[in-house]
């Protein structure tokens, strides 16, 4: 096939983002008159292999190979390298995920082969495709192309595309065999586990002020916490606030924080990086009061005020009340 | 234990970021360069080490023009032991390949037990060099650490997953690992390393390979599709707008 799509394992189902990777393959396959494929991963490849084979992917490869029951990067990175030996694809699609981060970049070593990573588009162009990537955490955009000759491995940002467009069919399931040795795994892995979020579930809220960088210093956080509490909101952060020390760890949104959808997000001096949008971008309203006009987190707001957060909140809050 | 970290040279957070006018990358002369965030932690978390053992070595390692040479000196100001430049010409080769063929060559000729670096550069975001590192020279390599322990020939790292989850994955050495922000609490330079760090030898190496298998084709300011209603005016009246908005728009009350 042209266009392998490489699917994640998320707890027996197909990784969300893999799924949006297969709309990217759809769209590129059209454009550029190309065949796909997929290929599952994991100990649940089983499961994974059925639920692709609905959907318009060409054909489904699984593995059978005990090294790749439990993730490692060195067993995944060999696995997808032999699987793009055998079938010779020109693009090699993932999901940017963090499974993706710590190990697609070892096949692109291996093959010496180019990761483009982290797209939000893709655009066909002459027979040539073309992606596009945010720079300087968001501010830029960047259109890139592969050089020399293929395959070119890619990843898109989490909801580049909807999995809403994917496309149903019918799909068949092969078994193809990767040789992997004990040798090859130079690491060894305990079971994932999760840290106690300190009871805060910010993903049920209907309403949530989060506070950037841009408060300042950690005794302004009590300015964010008022009109918190005036609204009713739950009050969260992005990750600088966090690492900072200034809110624990449970009140982050973003991607390796909680994934939040209210029905207003009010962002108080948050620039919007990446990793923060993909984590709320999704809210019914988002509200961004920042001091800096170009701050990309306006890209995404439906109200914006350029505004001294410091100012302004102590108003707002007295307002409420 | 000989640790190499890998730092970079970016935009600060606050730069203006001027496009050239042919559209292929940002106007260099007008930016204020600060060292990458989690290049700042990973040197952190490679002196600390050195610290806690009583010995070792912390060499940092750069690759990018001249200008570089400025957060170079301030992780020798934090304590790092020594330095190495590859100094290169082109300001903008974003192959990942070609920065880590390069950090190769240099770091081949040592042997390090640890290599540190950031996870993402705050530029151009590839964060694929420090597992490109590893896997070119065959070691293991980690991710996204968020703690690392060191043990007698291995390192055990607490990796970060998504969604709030975590895993330990413990690495023989040599091994190359990437640090996420907030591992730490990274050191301001003092006075003394400030003076001692001009006395540190930079040693200064020209890059030798020449990959280039993805190339920008245009930079350009984000287009919006979304409608952005923005709210002018004073302090008194935005507050009064925002109000509004709240009530007659979204609707929360």
């Amino acid at each position: 096939m042209d266009i392998l799509i490489i699917l994640e394992d998320n707890n027996g189902k197909i990784h969300r983002m893999g799924l949006e990777s297969i709309v990217a393959a759809q769209k590129m396959a059209t454009g550029l008159g190309l065949s796909t494929g997929a290929l599952v991963l994991g100990a649940n490849s089983d499961a994974l292999a059925d639920e692709a084979s609905n959907y318009n992917v060409g054909e489904v490869i699984k593995l059978n190979n005990s090294f790749l029951e439990s993730y490692s990067a060195d067993g995944y990175a060999e696995a997808v390298k032999q699987v793009i030996e055998q079938e010779g694809p020109s693009y090699v699609l993932f999901g940017h995920s963090y499974q993706v981060r710590d190990y697609a970049p070892k096949v692109s070593a291996k093959l010496m082969k180019p990761f483009l990573v982290d797209n939000v588009a893709v655009n066909i162009n002459k027979g040539e495709a073309i992606f596009t990537k945010q720079m300087f955490n968001g501010k830029l955009f960047s259109d890139i192309k592969p050089n020399g000759e293929g395959p070119y491995l890619v990843s898109f940002q989490s909801a580049a595309f909807s999995s809403d467009s994917l496309e149903r069919g019918s799909s068949l399931v092969k078994e193809a065999s990767v040789n992997i040795d004990s040798s090859m795994i130079k690491t060894e892995s305990e079971p994932p586990f999760k840290e106690e979020a300190g009871g805060l579930d910010l993903t049920a809220a209907d309403l949530i002020v989060s506070v950037g960088r841009g408060i300042g210093k950690e005794e302004n956080i009590p300015i964010a916490q008022a009109l918190a509490t005036a609204l009713g909101a739950e009050l969260a952060s992005s990750r600088p606030v966090v690492d900072a020390g200034w809110l624990p760890s449970a009140h982050q949104v973003g991607s390796s924080g909680q994934s939040v959808s209210p029905k207003m997000y009010l962002a108080l001096g948050i620039s919007g990086a990446i990793q923060h949008m993909v984590g709320m971008k999704g809210s019914k309203n988002i509200v961004a009061i920042n001091k800096d006009p170009e701050a990309p987190i306006f890209e995404v707001a439906d109200y914006g005020v350029v505004a001294d957060v410091l100012e302004l909140v102590p108003k707002l809050t007295e307002a409420l009340q | 234990m000989k640790i190499a970290v890998l730092i970079k040279q970016v935009p600060g957070s606050e730069s203006p970021l001027p496009l050239k006018s042919d559209q292929k990358w940002v106007d260099e002369g007008s930016i204020a360069y600060v060292m990458n965030e989690s290049d700042n932690y990973a040197l952190e978390e490679a002196l600390q080490i050195r610290e806690s053992k009583g010995e070792g070595e912390v060499v940092v390692v750069s690759l990018g023009p001249l200008r570089i040479q400025k957060v170079i000196r301030e992780a020798l100001a934090k304590g790092a032991d020594r330095a190495i430049h590859i100094e290169t010409q082109m300001e903008s080769n974003i192959d990942p390949l070609y920065t880590a063929s390069n950090f190769v060559n240099v770091l081949k000729e040592e042997s390090f037990d640890l290599i540190f670096s950031g996870l993402q550069s705050d530029d151009v975001g590839m964060g694929q060099t420090g597992v490109l590192i590893g896997e070119l020279m065959g070691m293991a390599t980690a991710s996204l650490a968020m703690k690392t322990e060191l043990g007698d020939g291995n390192i055990k790292v607490k990796r970060e997953l998504e969604a709030g989850w975590f895993q330990w994955v413990t690495l023989s050495l040599p091994a190359s690992i990437t640090i996420q922000s907030g591992l730490n609490t990274p050191r301001y330079p003092s006075l003394k390393g400030i003076m001692g760090a001009k006395k540190k030898e930079i040693k200064v190496v020209k890059p030798n390979e020449n990959i280039n298998n993805q190339s920008i084709e245009k930079v350009y300011l984000p287009q919006s599709d979304k409608q952005t209603v923005m709210i002018e005016g004073s302090v008194d009246q935005m507050v009064e707008k925002l109000l509004h908005t709240f009530r007659n728009d979204i609707k929360i009350f």
